[in-house]
């Protein structure tokens, strides 16, 4: 894993310096086993389009059905970007059918029913489909109604934010963003109390915005608040200590134990559950990310944990090899797998394989040997132009891909480089099952 | 994806150029090397007053690769934050140097190709005004 982990980042590190590279071999793969399996994905998002890749490969006569309604593939480590007004809305948009690979069938409609114990999958066009083995990846939801006050019609006037609901809002964000860092004010950027994916865009976002502000030389006009749903800045103990003093250097106060639940746009007022009780602070802009839980069809549909993240519904797999604890037939990959990390694309890079491995090593009647150990990466960025590349595991241990080369807790142009060059063409290969 | 990395890196490259683009790219940059061997080949020596030039060009070279990443990126000089910023910038200028300084001594010696004596059946190629002949 470590190897591989490696692997990976020196992708992105070759790609900023650019090489020429001579020819190789491509598409060097595993065996593929012969079946006549029927395996239904849910979701074409990144878990289940590299997946769906990687599957079509190494099975020869699988039937492999997708399920999923989205025309559009988002790439969502970009809508930071977007947010900031360092790319266009469309930088992050494709076509979920430009990735599959041929002989798949791809069923443009909503998963609405799982039934893990006939093997059935119905959709919201009334198909039935049977599968030997499931797949899902389907990705969570953005519970917005769960802030009182707050719509996404909101996103982009008075003072409003909210770059997690897609291009287009994340687009919006930054002009109600790009207003404030010209005219000042309180920003308040909060996050949820849940799991959510990427846990580091809300820093992001919080010091890219005051670091735009700053060079519009409007830092004196600002004053940045970040509310934090727990006392601690970032769930790696170490980071979250470095964001503390970054905090500090930047002059951006934390207020901890802070979960938003309600906003009034027109006092722009946002009001917080704390362990005192409710507490209002006032804002002239506010970047609101809602509460994330598995899609009803997953919560409904008996595969979730019983007895943890009850409110959330994420799926009950273990937690090292991506298959469901009570349904051995069925996965779990991605955001709405039930695993302690692990929603960001840097863990949809390592769970895959794990997933693969173990999926066509039960096919082929063998045991499948991969581990998932938790890995995640995180380009914190901290301004325009630098960022800390941030690795680790389930222990909380950091795992950097490049000790005493790239240090995964300072403020780098060469992670800031990976981000803006590399990590997209690595997330698009990850996408063909090609990385 | 335990082992490899070249099909990987490919895969990687294409997606950042797009396919067709990274294969142009490395097609150039193919063609220019062997257009340098050729004329190093061809003319067995190496022409000091076309290396000359090639040694001028490689600050602009330089100077333009840095200019087009930083451009690309976002970035700015004063973004640079540690010892590994600071080679990977020496890096991007030497390759931006390196490379300019190959192309032009290649496009020199096929617009200039040095005189040879060939009367006497020799195929020896001599140097056009090499530096220091000329009498003081």
């Amino acid at each position: 894993m470590i190897q591989s982990r490696r692997q990976f980042l020196s992708l992105a590190a070759a790609g900023t310096v650019g090489a020429a590279l001579p020819h190789g071999a491509r598409h060097a793969r595993a065996d593929t086993v012969k079946t006549s399996a029927n395996i239904v994905i849910i979701g074409a998002g990144a878990a289940g389009t590299a997946l769906t890749n990687r599957l079509s490969r190494r099975l020869d006569g699988a039937t492999i059905t997708l399920i999923d309604p989205r025309k559009d593939h988002l790439y969502q480590p970009g809508l930071s970007l977007v947010a900031a007004g360092l790319k266009r809305p469309d930088y992050v948009v494709s076509k979920t059918a430009d990735w599959l690979p041929s002989g798949v069938e791809l069923i443009q409609e909503a998963a609405s029913e799982i039934d893990p114990d006939a093997k059935t999958v119905k959709t919201s066009g009334g198909t039935s489909v049977r599968y030997d083995y499931l797949i899902v990846a389907s990705g969570l939801v953005l519970d917005h109604d769960a802030i009182e006050g707050f719509s996404l019609n909101m996103v982009g006037k008075d003072g409003i934010g909210a770059l997690y609901a897609g291009p287009d809002y994340a687009g919006r964000t930054w002009e109600a963003a790009s207003k404030f860092t010209d005219e000042g004010g309180v920003g308040l950027f909060t996050r949820p109390a849940t799991e959510m994916k990427c846990a580091g865009a809300p820093l992001k976002h919080t010091f890219l915005i005051d670091d735009i502000a700053k060079r519009k030389g409007n830092g004196g006009k600002i004053e940045i608040t970040y509310a934090n749903n727990s006392k601690a800045l970032f769930g790696v103990p170490i980071v979250a200590e470095k964001v503390r003093m970054l905090f500090g250097d930047r002059g951006i106060t934390p207020v901890l134990s802070h979960v938003l639940k309600r906003i009034e746009p027109g006092r722009k007022i946002a009001t917080f559950a704390t362990p005192e009780g409710d507490r209002e602070l006032g804002y002239d802009y506010i970047h609101v990310i809602p509460p994330q839980r598995a899609p009803d069809v997953v919560r409904q549909s008996g595969l979730s944990w019983a007895d943890k993240w009850t409110d959330q519904g994420w799926v009950e797999v273990d937690k090292e090899t991506m298959r469901h604890r009570r349904y051995p037939e069925v996965f779990a990959v991605g955001d709405v797998a039930g695993v302690p990390k692990g929603k960001t694309a840097a863990s949809v890079k390592w769970q895959v394989p794990v997933v693969e491995d173990h999926l066509v090593a039960t096919i082929a009647g063998k045991d499948g040997t991969a581990r998932y150990n938790g890995y995640t990466s995180c380009p914190m960025i901290t301004r325009v132009g630098r960022a800390m590349l941030i690795e680790f595991d389930y222990n909380n241990d950091l795992v950097p891909s490049f000790p005493g080369v790239v240090a995964p807790l300072e403020e780098l142009w060469i992670s800031w480089l990976m981000k803006e060059l590399a990590l997209k063409p690595t997330y698009n290969a990850m996408l063909r099952g090609e990385a | 994806m335990k082992e490899l990395t070249l099909a990987t890196l490919i895969a990687v490259f294409e997606e950042m150029f797009g396919g067709w683009l990274f294969w142009l790219l490395v097609a150039v940059a193919a063609i220019v090397t062997a257009a340098y061997l050729f004329v190093l080949i061809r003319d067995r020596s190496l022409s000091m007053k076309k290396f000359l030039l090639a040694q001028i060009s490689m600050p602009f070279g330089a100077v333009a690769a840095v200019l087009l990443v930083l451009r690309v990126t976002d970035s700015q000089l004063t973004d640079l934050g540690g010892p590994i910023d600071v080679i990977l910038f020496l890096g991007i200028a030497a390759v931006g140097a390196i490379g300019t300084s190959i192309l032009v001594y290649s496009v020199e010696s096929f617009l200039w190709p040095p005189k040879t004596r060939g009367l006497d059946g020799d195929n020896q190629a001599v140097t056009e005004e090499p530096l220091g002949s000329k009498p003081v």
